[in-house]
């Protein structure tokens, strides 16, 4: 296994990351169930690569652009969840994916099928990042968004967030606008998901539309469900699991998929709440086991309670 | 313009085979039942397999068309049905998971390359001045309005029928009325992927090719026919499919190839659901 193998493996997780915190926002804390987030992916990385191959910007100030563009389209494109709910705004957020990808594939200025070529890697004081650079690159601006999704768990919006997943109706009654806080919620996953958009393109250096097609919103939803709905530590874990599994699995080359959605089916079957859900569960008692665990050690602190003879 | 609508009538056909199954299951469970395609090129693929190893024609359809059945149910019996008190996104990803797997499988049992469906049917080409219709397009329309018949017959005139239109209107209050709802929801899946495996077959038939991934577009372009039809109504499922048809083919007819079919098919549903989110025939809902 060669450096730049595990080097390309660690950036598309760290890439990966990123997606799966930013459809977090929307599934995990804000309730609005998307499968299309590869349309905000790919929107981020088709900004970065128009601006700076087809109006040759500089990085730096296409990265700050692009960000703002995807922010900018995913509240567009969260218009539709203002109308529709649950199953139709799946439905619709599918409906973009597609609409988006055939609009990069046959629109002329977005390069067709063949896509743009030759993004450049971005260079600090004149001296263009290498791999290695790159990799730690990704990793800083991962960690800003672990932190900022972090810092934005404990704030007010959260809250917002909260009450809009759980009944929307109620959040209305409470003084939560649901309109609102969805488009809150639809411009932060799309600003992240433009982040790693571009971070994707200019490590790739070349973006065609078939990157960004509705197996890779699926691909996406996997993390975040596989990982845990609705925590930090979650679609990080999936994340990298999704990632690396197709890596790990290499050796079985032709049942590759086979076992990738077995595992899907059987992860669902077993653990609806993912993997950091299922922890948790088990430490607090929210599933069987976990109950019988929390009751047993309640017991014994009872019970010993009871000897010290309060 | 004659030959555009008949192309139509063609497409619609093969939307309406795999969307009644879709709004069976949608209305009953309120599942987003992904894997439908994946037994709708089961259907074709092995029906098409059995028809190489020299079975003939109607042995090996009805043959497929019973396996496909009962793939249906496993999916209900063995997957669906413990995960339906768990939120609505866990079925969802299940669905993908199973979509997936089933693709692979057929890859790896009958690989992954394009293969003809070289049957010979006993039915005259459609041949005049100004419209082509082969015999296989023929079969098509023929089979699809035999098919909406008996389902509609199924539906309002047999006691199954009814219990399947109580339950899509309220599974729980069905129950309480002593309706057996879990047959009830397993007969849905019978004729629904009995149904998506006889459309896999005519379209595989219709196209003389049958692939593995030959469910990809239509696993999600189905649920636009859904969408359209009300979310639950037979009829009105039916009606979308040809609607949709329709509008696909006179967009690329007279505005060009602009957009691919797929693309127009979605935006439509992505309108009607912004202006219209109860679909063109549903109830409004609350």
């Amino acid at each position: 296994m060669s450096l730049d193998y595990f080097l390309t493996v660690s950036v598309f997780s760290m890439i990966n990351m990123i997606l799966a915190l930013s459809l977090n926002i929307l599934i995990g804390y804000a309730g609005q169930v998307s499968l299309g987030h590869a349309a905000f992916f790919g929107i981020g990385a088709y900004a970065s690569a128009i601006l700076t191959v087809k109006l040759g910007m500089g990085y730096w100030p296409a990265l700050l652009l692009s960000v703002f563009i995807s922010g900018l389209i995913g509240l567009l494109l969260g218009l539709p969840a203002l109308r529709v709910r649950e199953d139709f705004l799946v439905l619709a957020t599918i409906g973009v994916n597609f609409v988006v990808v055939s609009i990069f594939n046959y629109v002329k200025f977005f390069g067709g099928p063949y896509g743009i070529l030759g993004l450049p890697r971005p260079s600090l004081f004149g001296h263009a990042f290498t791999t290695r650079e790159y990799a730690l690159y990704v990793f800083l601006w991962t960690l800003v968004v672990v932190f900022l999704v972090h810092y934005l768990s404990n704030t007010y919006l959260k809250l917002g967030f909260d009450a809009l997943r759980e009944d929307e109706d109620a959040a209305e009654s409470v003084g939560v606008s649901s309109p609102r806080y969805k488009m809150y919620a639809f411009a932060i996953a799309g600003l992240l998901a433009g982040l790693a958009g571009n971070l994707w393109a200019h490590y790739m250096t070349v973006v065609f539309p078939d990157n960004f097609s509705f197996p890779v919103s699926i691909g996406i939803l996997t993390m975040v469900v596989i990982g845990g709905v609705g925590t930090l530590v979650g679609p990080l874990i999936g994340a990298i699991i999704v990632t690396i599994l197709p890596e790990v699995l290499r050796f079985a080359r032709d049942y590759r998929m086979l076992i990738y959605g077995l595992i899907i089916v059987f992860t669902m079957f077993f653990m609806p709440k993912g993997i950091v859900g299922s922890i948790k569960g088990l430490i607090f008692g929210d599933t069987p086991l976990g109950k019988k665990r929390v009751e047993k050690v309640r017991r014994i602190a009872g019970a010993q309670g009871r000897i010290a003879g309060r | 313009m004659l030959q555009n609508i008949v192309n139509a009538l063609v497409l619609g056909s093969s939307y309406v085979m795999i969307a009644v199954g879709l709004t069976l299951v949608y209305g009953i469970l309120k599942i987003l039942h992904i894997a439908h395609a994946g037994i709708y090129a089961f259907g074709a693929l092995f029906a098409v397999y059995l028809c190489e190893i020299g079975l003939p024609l109607v042995f090996a359809v009805t043959l497929s068309l019973i396996l496909s059945a009962l793939l249906g149910m496993i999916i209900y019996k063995g997957f669906y049905k413990h995960v339906l008190d768990r939120g609505r996104i866990v079925p969802l990803v299940m669905s993908v998971g199973l979509f997936a797997t089933m693709e692979d499988l057929y890859r790896l049992m009958w690989g992954p390359y394009k293969r003809p469906f070289d049957v010979y049917i006993d039915l005259p080409d459609v041949m005049t001045m100004d419209l082509y219709l082969s015999s296989r397009g023929l079969l098509m329309l023929i089979v699809t309005a035999v098919v909406i018949v008996l389902l509609y017959l199924l539906l309002m005139r047999t006691k199954l029928g009814k219990s399947l239109r109580a339950c899509s209107n309220d599974l729980g209050l069905a129950g309480a009325f002593g309706i057996n709802t879990d047959r009830s929801v397993a007969f849905a899946f019978l004729i629904g992927s009995s149904l998506a495996a006889l459309g896999g077959i005519l379209v595989g038939l219709y196209d003389n090719t049958v692939y593995p991934t030959m469910g990809s577009v239509p696993s999600y372009k189905a649920f636009v026919v859904v969408v359209l039809g009300g979310f639950g109504s037979i009829r009105g499922a039916v009606v979308a499919s040809y609607i949709l048809a329709l509008v696909e083919t006179f967009v690329v007819y007279y505005f060009g190839f602009l957009l691919p079919r797929d693309a127009i098919a979605f935006l439509t549903m992505i309108l009607l659901l912004m202006f219209k989110p109860e679909g063109l025939f549903g109830k409004v809902r609350r």
